[in-house]
């Protein structure tokens, strides 16, 4: 008995030894063969010769990699890495914070990374991001055909321009065109628009609709961007004071007294029963959105069998082809991507490229558009396919560049903040409440102003 | 049945003879004791650098002013008190506070009773269940699914339209039942999953509790006449009582420290009104602004109610049982 339990001992004992002795001779060379490789003077060319592009989906990518890389835009021997993140509980936010305060330290510099108008202001009023005129060198002439609303979000309180967009994001109201017929007799969308003009025709529609069985909106959140894009105020004013514009409230009456009548479909904006709205079993009359929100999201949701499972996006297909799109009731913008050059990149050439060619020239810009159906941020090439014959199959033939090319001049962005992210989810999800009935609105103005301080400690409420 | 009680005793017996010879042989020789410090100072070492460190450095940032706005910091700043009296001030600590004691006792009181039961029955020399292993390993089998993942398909399960409501619809209910729109179908959502990922933990940690205690005293309590319940309450309760109180702490920390299923249940609002937002998830929310005081704040006060619950329920269950064991004797 002794002497097994000695022998297993020593047995354990030397198995001990050969697996730390294998551990040290697997680790040893590999963690010294790697700062080797990238000391100091090689991290350096290495990093010149990678564009390191930091996003949270892969729109940009796609346009990347279709009109600057396969275009024999991309010189030889250059790397692009991508860095993707998704937007989801602020990650890709959070990721970037730590990945630019570490810009000075790190091997690998950011060259160029996205951001959205929700959070531009933050970025933009940073000393993180490349002035576009001053450091990358774009010119006003090469900037003149973007919209003017694209350069007022980018531009810090010094006035420099600081990001520019491939795209403008002016939002429509796409409706489903065999309930329009239903509801107003008439799916022409001159003849929609004008039944939806204002807020109380759009209300009183909503009703019929109700009427009819139909639901007006799917959620909540639909209209929500029609009105906080028509603050009379930006969020916080200068001494850090919270300040609710009395719009907002309007959304808050509209919504609840939508939920109440069951006007809508009590779903949250991107949840499973919201996209399923959109599609062959949807009793939702429309929708609020932005241009890149019909070619990409609302395309994809009406399908009955997407694309990823072998369906085709074609007429048939779901409600293909039952989309079409009118002004609505309010100018409003919903989302955008911007480019920015990342202070620190040293590939500040090659950013410029970049920005020049998927931004400023209108030859490249009228093809995405072609390609897409995205809006893109050229007003000379947008006028052009405005007056042209260009169609859209999906909205039933409509061409929804005229609308849009006429909405995006009408923008404003002067009331923008850079806690407007902040302010919109938290907002959004304290009202949630009140529309389900679980609190007053005191109750959820007052969970509201929780929310924001926790994520802002430095706001106030106003007194 | 008289062969397994007399065997027991045998082994244990001669179990001890080696055991005791052994240590007489020991204390003769030379003091191994300094490698008895040798050999656990590996866990010292880790505490010191990953769990002291931390706890320190919180308490220190808890007296500071710092976080960041954007991509500016503002702070460090001493500020003394300051964040323990906002927090008290704001008065939503304790909601958030009574919150986690609400969710956790829905999820502790069936875990225990079930827990109980299901070991009882698992140890009961008369019921002899068949395949005990094949169920006692698939009770265990909730706690190997990650708490997120768990949390993540019950909100699939029980959204407005999932295969819940899809089921109470075609059941004959006219609109679908909304969840996680109402306070108390959340909160028992979360200590349902609470209970489901704990109960087969603690039956097994109970088993091992009654395994421990010896079967004469059953024997002898059935021979006088005494019911299964009376053997249950005057044998097995008062021996195990260590385990249930090893049991109730671990629970209680856990409780204190739940998280993860209400974040992701709730995506991290702890909808409705705030009202299945615990005191975790509260710490969390600081952490969008990096403010290092507030959350420092909340997790010193974490620590403080953590470290008194401990005490005191240690304390008043062992004081009960010590008088009672030497009366017994």
């Amino acid at each position: 008995m002794k002497s097994f339990q000695k022998a297993t001992a020593a047995l354990l004992a030397s198995l001990m030894l050969v697996s730390s002795a294998g551990c040290g001779s697997n680790t040893t060379p590999a963690s010294s063969a790697a700062p080797a490789g990238s000391s100091a003077p090689a991290a350096n060319t290495d990093s010149a010769k990678t564009l390191r592009i930091y996003g949270w989906n892969t729109e940009f990518q796609d346009r990347f990699n279709t009109y600057f890389k396969d275009a024999g835009k991309l010189p030889e021997g250059i790397n692009v890495e991508w860095v993707i993140t998704p937007n989801e509980n602020n990650a890709y936010q959070n990721k970037l914070d730590a990945d630019l305060k570490a810009q000075d330290s790190a091997a690998d510099k950011i060259d160029i990374f996205l951001i959205e108008a929700d959070y531009a202001l933050k970025y933009v009023d940073s000393d993180y991001t490349l002035d576009v005129k001053g450091d990358v060198g774009l010119t006003d002439d090469d900037l003149k055909d973007q919209y003017q609303y694209t350069k007022d979000i980018a531009t810090d309180s010094n006035g420099k321009l600081k990001a520019v967009s491939w795209q403008a994001t002016p939002g429509l109201f796409a409706y489903r065109r065999s309930i329009a017929k239903d509801i107003l007799g008439s799916d022409d969308p001159a003849k929609v628009q004008q039944a939806l003009s204002d807020w109380d025709k759009f209300n009183a529609v909503a009703k019929t609709a109700a009427d009819k069985g139909y639901k007006m909106l799917s959620g909540y959140d639909d209209s929500y961007r029609t009105f906080a894009n028509n603050i009379t105020s930006p969020w916080v004013d200068a001494n850090d004071t919270i300040h609710i514009d009395p719009i907002m409230m309007k959304w808050v009456d509209q919504t609840k007294e939508f939920t109440d009548k069951n006007y809508n479909n009590k779903t949250s904006l991107w949840a499973p029963e919201w996209g399923a709205d959109q599609g062959p079993n949807g009793k939702v009359f429309g929708f609020f959105y932005s241009t890149w929100g019909i070619n990409f999201t609302l395309l994809g949701n009406s399908l009955a069998t997407p694309v990823a499972e072998g369906g085709k996006a074609e007429v048939g297909n779901g409600v293909y082809g039952d989309y079409a799109v009118c002004q609505g009731p309010a100018n409003y913008y919903w989302g955008g991507s911007w480019i920015c050059g990342a202070k620190g990149s040293d590939n500040v050439d090659l950013v410029r490229d970049v920005m020049k060619t998927l931004t400023c020239d209108a030859a490249t810009m009228k093809k995405i558009t072609e390609d897409t159906e995205d809006f893109t941020n050229n007003q000379t090439a947008m006028g052009e396919l405005a007056k042209s014959d260009y169609k859209s199959a999906f909205l039933g033939g409509q061409n929804h560049i005229a609308l849009f090319a006429e909405a995006a001049p009408k923008i404003n962005m002067k009331n923008i903040s850079k806690y407007d992210q902040g302010m919109t989810e938290e907002f959004q999800k304290a009202f949630k409440d009140y529309f389900d009935g679980n609190v007053t609105k005191d109750q959820a103005l007052d969970n509201f102003y929780k929310a924001i301080i926790e994520k802002y400690p430095n706001l106030k409420r106003a007194s | 049945m008289p062969g397994t009680t007399l065997t027991k005793p045998e082994a244990s017996s001669s179990q001890q003879y080696p055991a005791s010879n052994g240590a007489n042989k020991k204390t003769k020789g030379v003091s191994y004791s300094k490698w008895g410090y040798f050999f656990i100072a590996p866990f010292f070492l880790a505490f010191a650098v990953f769990s002291l460190v931390p706890l320190i450095s919180t308490f220190y940032n808890s007296f500071f002013e710092n976080y960041w706005v954007g991509l500016t910091q503002v702070g460090p700043r001493f500020v003394g008190l300051q964040n323990y009296s906002t927090l008290f001030s704001d008065g939503d600590l304790a909601a958030y506070a009574g919150n986690t004691a609400i969710i956790w006792l829905m999820g502790f009181l069936p875990q225990i009773i079930f827990s109980l039961l299901l070991a009882v029955w698992f140890t009961d020399l008369r019921l002899h269940l068949r395949a005990a292993g094949f169920f006692k390993t698939v009770i265990y089998l909730p706690n190997l699914i990650m708490a997120a993942a768990f949390s993540m398909l019950f909100f699939t399960l029980f959204s407005d339209s999932g295969p819940v409501n899809s089921i109470l619809l075609s059941m004959g209910m006219e609109s679908p039942y909304r969840f996680l729109a109402n306070v108390w179908s959340t909160r028992g959502l979360v200590a349902l999953m609470n209970f489901l990922m704990w109960y087969g933990n603690t039956t097994i940690l109970l088993m091992a509790a009654i395994l421990g205690i010896d079967t004469a005293l059953f024997e002898a309590a059935e021979i006088d006449g005494a019911t299964a319940f009376e053997s249950f309450r005057k044998i097995t309760l008062p021996l195990i009582r260590p385990i249930l109180v090893y049991v109730l702490i671990t629970s209680l920390i856990g409780g204190i420290q739940m998280f993860d299923v209400p974040q992701i249940l709730t995506n991290g609002n702890g909808n409705p009104n705030r009202t299945s937002l615990t005191l975790v998830m509260y710490l969390n929310k600081h952490l969008f602004s990096e403010n290092v005081g507030m959350a420092g704040a909340v997790s010193v006060l974490l620590f403080v109610v953590s470290a008194v619950l401990s005490v005191i329920v240690y304390f008043s269950i062992r004081e009960k049982k010590q008088p009672k064991g030497g009366a017994g004797k």
